[in-house]
């Protein structure tokens, strides 16, 4: 990954940071220049919760080279409970650990490595709540 | 009133059993458990470093101590595993917790006790008003070579510690440490795996400068160690803290709170300040705590803390150590444990 993307994706990857309409007070999430639902251009930052349920999964056994060493494992749908929906791996997961409704709760782990020597790249990853 | 304000340790779900490592390299397990006293360890997972480890730990210590991020004016990170052998583990950090840009950072390393000088440093600030607040956190994913003894107990966890003036759970009362050069335990520059020298680790490494430290710590306080509720030591294995505190007066009682080696392994950095974190999360209020980390090359950070009222706020604003310890758990077998820490040589 380019060094100077990764750094502009930090605050939606580290922090959950997505922008609230101030005229419709939708989140979007990443933040955008012009509210999907009502076009305007004026939003407040908003940490989204970190917890949420998950929706729905699918197990990835065939990764992209980057992955490989993964396999196999899950990419989800989470709602959270401020109702934006968020696409992430479950992490510490088995394909047997997983069912659709879970509590799942966002944590913070390495989601790929740019090569042997380039930078290492960090976000949010699901995991089942205990 | 100068010390811990909020706490938070973080440790990984997966596991190995010492029996496990001992059958795939041919040594008798029940010797090899007797000898460390250790029954297992914790394993990152593949996406898991110092680095994540560290994130975790402070948003417990976050959550504990109910600050604003944008008040911490130091946040330092102690390991001899950063992801990174040219950029401080703390930057990002910082950034995941939306402490800074107005922040200073560092990564130290020594040894073993990294995380606890991440701690003194952190004090120090506060001490000093360099700033309201400081955090120190100590963690690793702890190397050992394939067949080594430390492979037995190098594990990953760690723990951090906001340091401050108000609502203080623990009051820090007394520091001393204790440095010479003993060349016990080493990685060079470019190796992978680091080297040791075996049995000289013991009595002139990690005896000579736990017990200096703490010798000296109790003469500069003036106290005695039954004066203590808790004690907790570096632990490379399960035996050497609890022969290291009979040497110095402690009974076993008073270091079994924060004993945690035997299922937790050698978390290097982490090994003492998650120990604290288990002792405070059961300690009450008037309790003191006496603490000497053991980090190799050699040294040695000791502390005293009296635990305050203030604990019985906090504590369960976040999950506690012994509970992720005793909970969750997901054993792996050899193989799987020797792909999860990159053993395999694999093509690029």
């Amino acid at each position: 990954m380019i060094p100077s993307r990764y750094v502009r994706e930090i605050p939606q990857r580290y922090r959950l940071e997505g922008g609230k309409c101030l005229k419709c007070g939708h989140i979007n999430f990443p933040s955008r220049l012009i509210c999907p639902e009502c076009k305007s251009k004026e939003f407040e930052k908003t940490v989204l919760q970190d917890e949420g349920k998950l929706l729905t999964y699918t197990i990835i056994r065939v990764a992209a080279e980057k992955f490989s060493q993964e396999t196999p494992f899950a990419v989800g749908i989470v709602e959270l409970n401020d109702g934006v929906r968020v696409t992430c791996q479950i992490a510490d997961a088995e394909e047997g650990d997983i069912q659709i409704g879970q509590r799942i709760k966002l944590v913070f782990r390495k989601i790929q490595e740019d090569g042997k020597a380039g930078i290492l790249c960090y976000g949010y990853k699901g995991v089942i709540v205990g | 009133m100068i010390g811990i304000v909020g706490y938070g340790a973080y440790l990984p779900r997966y596991r190995i059993k010492v029996d496990e490592i001992a059958r795939q390299w041919g040594y008798d397990p029940d010797s090899v458990k007797k000898g460390l006293v250790l029954h297992e360890k914790t394993v990152p997972g593949l996406d898991e470093d110092t680095i994540t480890i560290s994130v975790e730990a402070s948003k417990k210590a976050l959550r504990r101590a109910q600050i604003d991020p944008k008040e911490i004016g130091a946040v330092y990170v102690g390991s001899e595993s950063h992801p990174y052998a040219v950029k401080p583990t703390a930057t990002i950090v910082i950034d995941a917790l939306d402490i800074g840009p107005n922040v200073h950072v560092a990564s130290y390393e020594f040894a073993c006790k990294a995380g606890t000088e991440a701690m003194y440093n952190a004090y120090a600030l506060v001490k000093a008003d360099e700033m309201k607040y400081a955090m120190g956190i100590g963690a690793d994913t702890s190397q050992g070579a394939p067949g080594d003894a430390l492979e037995f107990a190098a594990s990953a966890g760690g723990a951090a510690f906001i340091m401050g003036k108000e609502k203080v759970v623990a009051e820090i009362l007394y520091t001393n440490s204790y440095t010479s050069d003993t060349p016990d335990f080493w990685r060079r520059e470019g190796e992978y795996y680091p080297r040791h020298g075996g049995r000289f680790t013991g009595e002139p490494a990690y005896f000579k400068h736990i017990l200096g430290a703490g010798m000296a710590l109790l003469e500069k306080s003036k106290m005695k160690p039954e004066d203590f509720k808790y004690a907790v030591f570096h632990m490379p294995n399960g035996k050497f803290p609890q022969t290291a505190g009979r040497k110095l007066g402690f009974t076993k009682e008073q270091l079994e709170a924060g004993w945690i080696a035997p299922w937790m392994g050698n978390t290097y950095s982490g090994s003492s300040p998650m120990g604290l974190t288990a002792i405070l999360d059961v300690a009450e209020p008037g309790e003191l705590i006496f603490m000497v980390s053991f980090g190799s090359g050699a040294g040695s950070d000791g502390f005293i803390f009296r635990v305050t009222e203030e604990i019985t706020n906090v504590r369960d604003r976040a999950e506690k150590l012994r509970t992720m310890l005793d909970n969750n758990k997901k054993y792996l077998t050899y193989g799987e444990y020797a792909k999860y820490r990159r053993k395999i040589i694999i093509n690029e």
